[in-house]
């Protein structure tokens, strides 16, 4: 049930900061400051969530089949697949690396 | 005109079977990180915003807490805010459509309308590709959320190596340029400092402060990192030649 609520309090967050850019004055948001700190912070964010899903295992740090993942996704996005494919192909990889024993 | 010869709901449209498509892919990883079905939907008639949704789950699948889950999930949808702002210079809603655009405000469909010069078609574009995303998004986490059930052992499929490919997806289009490579590498490099010594959850929320201080002190780029996951424009835009991320950087 608290999941639920950390969920629900997330998608209201979401919803209220894409209206903010409805009804807050543009002067506020239009600062190149600001729209550099939103952009700036995504790419921190999804570079971190990509490492922690690669070598994070609760506090430690592990080199295990996700590496081959991570790896396998880096080069189907270099040869331009699309999202899908990319994804696939991780998964791929990782069940792979797993079946040959390497965990 | 006919609805369908115009040429920014043509886009919108494929945009929005590009983009819904890999709702299947975050119905899935949902699922298998032990989010229930309606769980896994709330996330996408909700939050809506595809990187919120991926970070909110990614951080629960690797022991994060509820709240840490959450300020990632916002802080990634912080640039929502940013399109918001600039839709609502485009397209000048008026009274309550403002509350309906305001919730198909992402980068696709942001994307699709600034691609347009003519100020119908910037709104056609920004409709089918807002209203056309939603609706498959949604189908595809639905059928995604039932695939990952009948799936068993995420980890025998390989699963969690999904999650991680699906964030270096989410991750490559914005990485064009020295830039924004010296931030991913300071941002990895925070991360993997941080795990050992902060909850998890944590480190992700020290990447984003990491980088949000490289924004705000360093000079550069004003619309950098702010590039769609799929998009509209891949081989330049036919009026000024330039792709979307040429065109944003004018």
């Amino acid at each position: 049930m608290n999941l639920w609520l950390w969920i629900l309090i997330a998608c209201g967050l979401a919803y209220l900061t894409k209206l903010s850019g409805y009804f807050v004055p543009a002067k506020l948001l239009r600062s190149p400051r600001m729209m550099r700190v939103a952009g700036t912070m995504t790419i921190g964010l999804l570079t971190s969530l990509t490492v922690v899903n690669a070598v994070a295992s609760g506090q430690s740090l592990a080199f295990d089949a996700r590496l081959g993942a991570l790896a396998a996704g880096a080069v189907a996005l270099w040869l331009r697949a699309p999202f899908l494919v990319v994804v696939i192909v991780g998964s791929a990889a990782a069940a792979g690396l797993r079946l040959l024993g390497w965990h | 005109m006919k609805l369908l010869e115009s040429p920014a709901v043509k886009v919108g449209l494929s945009v929005s079977i590009a983009t819904g498509l890999y709702g299947i892919s975050f119905g899935a990883l949902a699922s298998a990180s032990g989010f229930s079905f309606w769980q896994t939907m709330a996330f996408s008639l909700l939050m809506f915003s595809g990187g919120s949704q991926f970070a909110f789950i990614g951080v629960v699948a690797g022991g994060g807490s509820g709240i840490a889950a959450m300020t990632a999930a916002a802080l990634l949808g912080l640039r929502n805010g940013i399109y918001g702002m600039q839709m609502n210079a485009l397209l000048r809603p008026r009274g309550w459509l403002r509350y309906p655009q305001a919730h198909i405000t992402i980068d696709e469909s942001t994307a699709t309308a600034s691609g347009q010069r003519n100020p119908d078609e910037q709104r056609r574009g920004f409709w089918t590709a807002g209203l056309g995303i939603f609706v498959l998004w949604n189908i595809f986490t639905a059928v995604g959320a039932l695939a990952g059930d009948a799936l068993g052992d995420p980890k025998q499929w390989g699963l969690d190596g999904a999650a991680v490919a699906a964030f270096l997806g989410l991750l490559w289009p914005r990485l064009k340029g020295r830039e924004p490579w010296a931030i991913a590498a300071a941002a990895a490099l925070a991360t993997i400092v941080a795990v050992p010594f902060v909850p998890a959850g944590v480190p992700i929320l020290v990447a984003a402060v990491v980088a949000g201080a490289i924004g705000w002190f360093s000079h550069g780029r004003s619309d950098e990192g702010m590039e769609p996951d799929v998009d509209p424009y891949p081989h330049g835009h036919p009026s000024t030649g330039a792709s979307s991320r040429e065109r944003n950087a004018e």
